[in-house]
């Protein structure tokens, strides 16, 4: 049963004693559908020249992709190259434009990636 | 399978109309800005009682009048409150707060300012006002079936781990609570924008998708009309621009996964319109988060689930507001504002089941009486949408 007063960083406690007993690898970033050209990434301090490890959540594996830039939480890795005009693909559907060439690994957002709507 | 069924309970406040609250709150309701300050008198004199000021109420026409009614006799109307004090600048105006309230059948009565003053209205206000303490803090919980529960979602300061984790934990929940009976809603057309084709797929029957898509098409007129730029200072947020969202679809698509993966849209509500049968509800409303949660509040929902990202603060005077949050940076910095901590979801600590009914255990301890994070941090925010300038 979840313990109502007792929340304060339990996660935290949870994926250290997970991460020293499984040796499962951190989970750098996440993306919602295997066809998603951005994945989320879900720590903090992600730098260039790392290999990251993205979740599929609808699948629930792991696949590795390198990284290009030091991407903040939150914000977005390229899961491949694109071109100015390509649809960014996320949770299986259209998010956006490319308006600047992304490559693999690269930092993914509103300096390459505009709206298609208003 | 969830913990909770249909056999499931829950301890409210029963009000005259058969309606179930989840708070027992007096308030001291003004009608226009003019009025807040003795409102706020009175709720400085008399303990129990909650003044909620707002900043309208005058010179206002049409729609925009219609729904500042709508807003402020379904606040009084929502079964959270036991008993309601009006005043208001006027009688005229005044009164017809007091009656629109009043066919609840619950305690309430209004007071006009002028040919008074000030201090003769606070003394009448209160003498009413300690009575209704009386009243209010008289009443006791009852068991209730939790089919008779009615909760709302919005979420807000936004990111990307909301549409990962936040939302989808809101959605699994309501997943759960739609196969119990429950009545839902959840709203914010503008920022459908990019997922409309996606809820539109999820209406009950081509009535409600007509209505859904005319509504929907009439806030993209809206704003066609209105913009000068394509937005990207407004939609996305500067907030959630600096927590990794890109564009108004990418945000959109995150929101609507507040809906869960089974909910059928069985209905549409206009702004602050009162649902009439249980399911799940899209409201035509503001994506702005206290003007979406007080129209929840008006028309009659007692609960609120509001994930965020970048870390919300929202609380609101009528509704407590539940926060779940799965950036794990938010959790840690803003702790004492989250109520459900999902970030697990982002490193498989956790599935979207647990995290789905940890937020069903937090609603059920809090419609039985704990505090919110934002009640106990006195976050009390009330917001009226407005239509159009003043006459």
């Amino acid at each position: 049963m979840y313990d109502l007063f007792d929340k304060e960083n339990s996660n935290a406690r949870l994926r250290d004693v997970n991460y020293l007993i499984t040796g499962d690898p951190m989970i750098h970033c996440v993306l919602h559908d295997p066809e998603d050209s951005v994945a989320v990434v879900v720590t903090e301090n992600v730098k260039a020249g790392q290999k990251l490890t993205a979740l599929i959540l609808d699948e629930n594996r792991t696949i590795q992709i390198p990284c290009a830039a030091d991407i903040p939480l939150g914000h977005k890795v390229a899961m491949k190259d694109m071109a100015v005009g390509d649809t960014v693909i996320k949770y299986g559907v259209d998010i956006g434009k490319v308006v600047a060439a992304i490559k693999t690994g690269e930092h993914a957002h509103v300096h390459n990636i505009k709206t298609k709507r208003w | 399978m969830s913990f909770l069924n249909k056999d499931s309970t829950f301890w409210g406040f029963r009000r005259e109309n058969g309606r179930v609250g989840v708070r027992n709150h007096v308030i001291v309701l003004p009608l226009d800005d003019l009025s807040n300050a003795a409102a706020e008198a009175v709720a400085h004199n008399i303990k129990g009682t909650m003044a909620i000021p707002h900043p309208y109420g005058r010179l206002q026409f049409g729609a925009d009048l219609d729904l500042h009614f709508a807003t402020l006799i379904g606040a009084g109307s929502n079964p959270n409150v036991s008993a309601v004090i009006v005043i208001g600048i006027e009688d005229s105006w005044t009164q017809k707060v007091v009656e629109g309230i009043a066919k609840t059948g619950k305690p309430v009565v209004g007071f006009g300012i002028e040919g008074h003053g000030d201090h003769e209205t606070i003394l009448k206000a209160s003498q009413v006002a300690k009575k209704y303490v009386q009243h209010a803090t008289s009443q006791h919980r009852v068991e209730c079936p939790i089919s008779e529960l009615w909760v709302s979602t919005k979420c807000g300061e936004s990111d990307t781990t909301s549409g990962c984790g936040a939302n989808p934990t809101c959605g699994n929940a309501f997943d759960t609570l739609h196969g119990l009976g429950t009545t839902l809603v959840f709203g914010e057309t503008s920022e459908i924008t990019g997922g409309e084709k996606i809820v539109a797929a999820r209406c009950a029957t081509d009535k409600v998708r007509d209505e859904f898509m005319a509504m929907f098409n009439r806030y993209q007129a809206m704003i066609e009309r209105n913009k000068t730029t394509d937005l990207s200072d407004s939609q996305p947020t500067k907030g959630n621009i600096a927590g990794g969202l890109t564009t108004i679809e990418e945000k959109a698509l995150g929101n609507i996964q507040k809906i869960g993966k089974k909910c059928t849209v069985d209905g549409v509500l206009d702004k602050a319109e009162m649902p009439s049968h249980p399911g799940l509800w899209f409201m035509d409303s503001s994506s702005a988060a206290a003007e979406m949660v007080t129209l929840c509040a008006a028309a009659g929902f007692v609960v609120h689930f509001f994930p965020t990202g970048q870390g919300n603060v929202i609380g609101n005077a009528i509704v407590p507001v539940i926060k779940v949050c799965a950036n794990p940076r938010t959790v840690r910095t803003m702790s004492e504002h989250i109520d459900v901590d999902c970030s697990g979801l982002l490193q498989r600590e956790t599935t979207m089941d647990e995290t789905g009914d940890q937020l069903l255990e937090v609603m059920m301890a809090t419609i039985n009486g704990r505090f919110t994070a934002a009640e106990a941090l006195g976050h009390r925010e009330f917001v009226m949408t407005r239509l159009f300038e003043s006459a």
